[in-house]
């Protein structure tokens, strides 16, 4: 893999062809913030969260730091007003589902985000896919997913692999930013044990 | 039909298909399309297969269940050849008197043929009437001279001589250049240059590679690909295989909607016939080149238009986008290179490789070349598919082909690109049509829908109607879109509703701003845009009903009351009896009052009350005259008193 | 739906994963809802988790995972309709039925559905009952369909 080299907010950065700007970021110590990013997981680009500013011949864009390839001699802005901005809005969203999370709290403080800026439809889940990801991807049991879809869209558990799988193993729980997955597991199992 | 061989063969086919068929012998052409279907054209059809029979003339007439010639609001519609004689709105009842009038003694049945409502003028052949005569019918004319279901149809006009030119004649270099040449256009929305698509998978280093119709129109308003799949399926298939030629694909896929079950059955069958003649399948016309086709039929799913998604959807997942930033044309469906072109790109193409980049280039503007197909619908006389050179005049389309606007109402805009498009007002009518120029408007080409509004169209609730549906059929995986939109559509039922506050039209923007901005896909980028293009022409509606709790269209129901104007009521009766909340009081001489708090604004009063009285009044931000004292009720007839 | 039906609709697609779309919409059409047992013989001989398969069942608009009445009515709401007045046409739907857009009623006569462009604009405000086409309609006309349904 041949060696590439890019400026985020004005240092020189090495990275190798077919990493992420997220990664070569992490990398260099640059922090960008993400919520549905984690590294065991492909790439998502779902919160937009760590959305960036680049330049490449003169042309300026902002694309989600988490998938976006490197190229050479591109320039990153890892903040600008626009980024900012940006930001700001997703997490005021994001706030109004879950405006207690930890995560979100810090993260709104940094960006000065209004927790009631909108109307609390207090759902808990942020569908930043964690707990679906996770499962699937590294634990390979499928007992999470999402159902429907737009505003409507949800996770569920799937409750004869729930029960038989998530006791022993809960490594999801630790990832959901809100807390809303324990909520939608509990559920299920007392879904599950008024049927059973 | 045996399997054909070569390109000689081919053509040995054709003529033998033409030496059997007479060009003098009368042909009913009869619209088998979803459109004249809807409105009766199987029973008519059926009419004329006994009338023919009872007539006795099976040796001496054909008839020709046809795709959609595009006049859908006359339907159905039929056509008489070799005259080209055109009826519409035909009914069963007309058949026998067709067949003995016109196919027998050569003779016009006045009462079908076209009259011009401001002229009076008739017109009896088909490119006279005003509403074919102005367009440029490139790709859908054929519609109307083939049976989509007959491979022979489209033999005889000349189907699949392009695919044979490319094949015996053409290198894969030479086609691309010609198709760059042309500068063709993606018809589906973006416009993205086509060759350069196809170049660009055709240099990816991957060697499976893939090309994909996009059919699934999803765009409220827009049936041109359903038209062209259903109407003429093999020069789909044609252009198809051309591209796969070009980019080394071996497998196609077409991605077609299930809500068009017409053209799936069509194109299916055509698929099938292509694979039976060789045009299809391995070692196509001796070329050495094989290519298949799959068809996929879409689940529903307006996001799977969107070309990352439609490639999900393939895969079999549920269609939710994925980052582009490396194209598709590179790494689309399983990973690997993927051509995707809308239904009437690839109907371009043959038209291309028989007629030549020059011949196409002649049509259009500087950037944006060849025709378009719209579907011009909403509050427009002549409703229906219209193609069109790029460059025309909204106003041409809209007036000279469209016949203008019905019931004497005013014009106020016209949306096009579906729900990533927008709005464009009445001083813009004269702009061109182009990708460039809709773009520049606030607007896109989009697919092609042309919804025209009038005067009693309310923006803000046009607003709200683009992000109600895209609420449903965003995939909800990013938060600009899926957050934002639902904001959106919350703030803008509040203003429809007169709870609009200040603040609000900023509020919108920012959102907005972080949706085009931040968005995975084209889907949440533009979801913005009926908003901003509705607030960027028409401020002054948003404004009367944020301040002034008024809807200027006297169209937003919260917004809006009826009441009966006293003096003008000649207590008939009509709208007492038919209103159906039973909210109209009054009796025989009893003027006649609305019951405000029982009235559910459903128009029916104002819809029954006879014009020469006009008594029912729609009013909004300002407050329901109180109703006529009882004592003034009564009205006093003068011939009575005599 | 019994599993040999299911299977030979799989077999069909030679048991592609790919084509679990089409599996589904072909169950779909047969069956008019997937039940749980179908969704899950479906994974269980495609190979696909069940998680997958649900979220396609509710994703996509052509699905349903209850039963459906003997009658489907799809009411356009496209552009097109929308202007010319389909939600009046949609709220005569629902006088008539007693019930609302993505319901069943109780006798599982009706199923209401609304749908984005059938692609008869040019006949807007469209219904479409069991499949065929009712064009320019209004209130009247609609109950009038409606109330001549068995």
């Amino acid at each position: 893999m041949s060696e590439i080299l890019l400026q985020i907010d004005g240092r020189e950065v090495k990275a190798r062809e077919g990493m992420t700007l997220l990664e070569v970021a992490q990398k260099a110590g640059i922090s960008i913030p993400t919520l549905c990013h984690h590294e065991k997981l492909d790439p998502y680009g779902g919160c937009r969260l760590c959305t960036v500013e680049v330049e490449m011949r003169g042309w300026t864009k902002l694309v989600a730091a988490c998938c976006y390839p490197v190229e050479k001699n591109l320039v990153v802005r890892t903040r600008s007003e626009k980024v900012d901005r940006i930001r700001k809005m997703i997490l005021e969203l994001l706030m109004a589902h879950a405006p207690d999370a930890i995560p979100l709290q810090e993260l709104a403080k940094e960006y000065g985000a209004d927790r009631d800026r909108f109307e609390k439809e207090a759902s808990f889940c942020i569908h930043c896919g964690l707990c679906v990801r996770y499962c699937a991807e590294v634990k390979k049991k499928n007992a999470v997913g999402f159902i429907d879809r737009g505003t409507r869209r949800e996770i569920c558990f799937i409750p004869e692999i729930a029960s038989r799988e998530c006791w022993n193993c809960k490594e999801c729980f630790p990832l959901c930013p809100t807390e809303a997955l324990q909520a939608a597991y509990v559920l299920t199992l007392s879904f599950g044990q008024v049927q059973g | 039909m045996p399997l054909i061989h070569s390109t000689d063969e081919l053509e040995k086919v054709r003529q033998e298909i033409l030496s059997r068929r007479d060009p003098d012998r009368p042909c009913i052409s009869i619209c088998a399309g979803t459109g004249c279907l809807a409105s009766g054209a199987g029973e008519v059809i059926a009419a004329f297969k006994t009338e023919i029979e009872k007539q006795g003339l099976q040796a001496d007439v054909n008839t020709r269940e046809t795709g959609c010639p595009g006049f859908c609001e006359r339907g159905p519609l039929v056509v008489i050849y070799p005259e080209e004689i055109c009826y519409l709105q035909v009914t069963p009842q007309d058949v026998p008197e067709i067949v003995s009038e016109t196919i027998k003694e050569k003779r016009i049945v006045d009462r079908l043929v076209y009259v011009d409502p401001a002229t009076g003028e008739k017109a009896t052949i088909e490119s006279d009437i005003p509403f074919y005569k102005h367009q440029e019918r490139n790709i859908i004319g054929s519609n109307i001279r083939i049976d989509p279901k007959s491979i022979e149809d489209y033999l005889a006009i000349g189907g699949y001589s392009a695919l044979a030119k490319v094949l015996s004649r053409m290198s894969t270099g030479e086609v691309l250049e010609e198709i760059k040449k042309s500068n063709l256009r993606g018809r589906g929305g973006g416009g993205f240059p086509t060759g350069r698509k196809w170049e660009e998978s055709r240099n990816a280093p991957d060697k499976a590679r893939y090309v994909i119709v996009n059919a699934d129109e999803g765009d409220p308003g827009a049936f041109m690909d359903r038209a062209l799949l259903e109407g003429n399926p093999h020069s789909i298939l044609e252009g198809l295989t051309i591209g796969a030629y070009v980019v080394g694909a071996r497998q196609g896929y077409i991605y077609v909607r299930q809500e068009y079950p017409l053209a799936v059955e069509n194109v299916t069958i055509a698929i099938r016939q292509a694979e039976e003649h060789g045009l299809l399948g391995e070692n196509i016309l001796g070329s050495g080149f094989d290519f298949t086709v799959k068809v996929h039929k879409g689940a529903g799913a307006f996001v799977c238009g969107e070309s990352s998604a439609l490639m999900t959807a393939l895969e079999g997942r549920a269609g939710e986008p994925r980052p582009k930033y490396i194209h598709t044309a590179v790494k689309g469906l399983w990973d690997r290179p993927s051509v995707l072109n809308n239904v009437e790109t690839w109907a371009n193409v043959p038209l291309i490789i028989n007629n030549g980049a020059d011949w196409f280039v002649q049509f259009g503007t500087e950037r944006s070349k060849g025709t378009k197909i719209f579907s011009l619908v909403g509050k427009i006389t002549n409703t229906g598919l219209v193609e069109v050179p790029m460059g025309i005049t909204l106003r041409d389309v809209i007036y000279k082909i469209g016949g203008g606007i019905p019931g004497g109402k005013r014009f106020k805009a016209v949306q096009t690109g579906g729900p990533s498009g927008g709005c464009i007002p009445e001083e813009l009518l004269g702009l061109e049509v182009g990708f460039d120029e809709l773009a520049q408007a606030g607007s896109m080409m989009g697919s092609g829908g042309m919804i025209v509004m009038d005067e009693d169209t309310c923006m803000v609730d046009v607003a709200r109607y683009f992000l109600d549906f895209l609420t449903d059929e965003s995939c909800g995986k990013c938060v600009p879109c899926r957050e934002g939109i639902r904001q959106m559509l919350k703030i803008l039922a509040n203003i429809a509703k007169g709870k609009g506050r200040e603040g609000d039209i900023e509020l919108l923007e920012e959102l907005s701003e972080v949706a085009c901005d931040a968005s995975l896909c084209a889907l949440g980028k533009t979801a913005p845009n009926p908003f901003l293009s509705t607030l960027k022409y028409f401020r002054d509606e948003y404004e009367a009903h944020i301040r002034e709790k008024r809807c200027p269209a006297l169209s937003c129901k919260e917004l809006i009351a009826y009441h009966i104007d006293p003096e003008k009521c000649r207590a008939c009766m009509i709208c007492l009896k038919q209103c159906p909340a039973e909210a109209v009081t009054g009796g025989k001489n009893l003027i006649h009052v609305i019951d405000q708090e029982k009235c559910t604004k459903c128009a029916t009063c104002f819809e029954v009350c006879p014009p020469r009285f006009g008594a029912v009044k729609k009013i909004s931000g300002e407050p329901v005259p109180a109703p006529v004292p009882e004592e003034a009720r009564m009205i006093v007839r003068e011939s009575k008193q005599k | 739906m019994d599993n040999g039906r299911i299977d030979r609709i799989i077999d069909k697609h030679q048991g592609d994963a790919g084509s679990l779309i089409q599996v589904l919409l072909e169950i779909q059409s047969e069956n008019h809802w997937l039940p749980k047992e179908a969704l899950e013989r479906v994974s269980e001989k495609l190979q696909v988790p069940l998680t997958r398969i649900r979220h396609i069942a509710t994703f996509y608009k052509a699905f349903s995972l209850v039963p459906k009445g003997r009658h489907e009515i799809h009411i356009c709401m496209g552009t097109a309709c929308h202007v010319r007045g389909a939600q009046r046409v949609l709220d005569t739907a629902q006088d008539v039925t007693g019930i609302k857009p993505g319901e069943t009623d109780l006798d599982l006569k009706f199923s209401l559905e609304t749908v984005n462009c059938v692609g008869c604009c040019a006949l807007g405000p469209v219904m479409e009952v069991d499949g065929k086409t009712h064009g320019k309609m209004g209130p009247a006309k609609t109950a009038d369909v409606l109330r001549n349904i068995d």
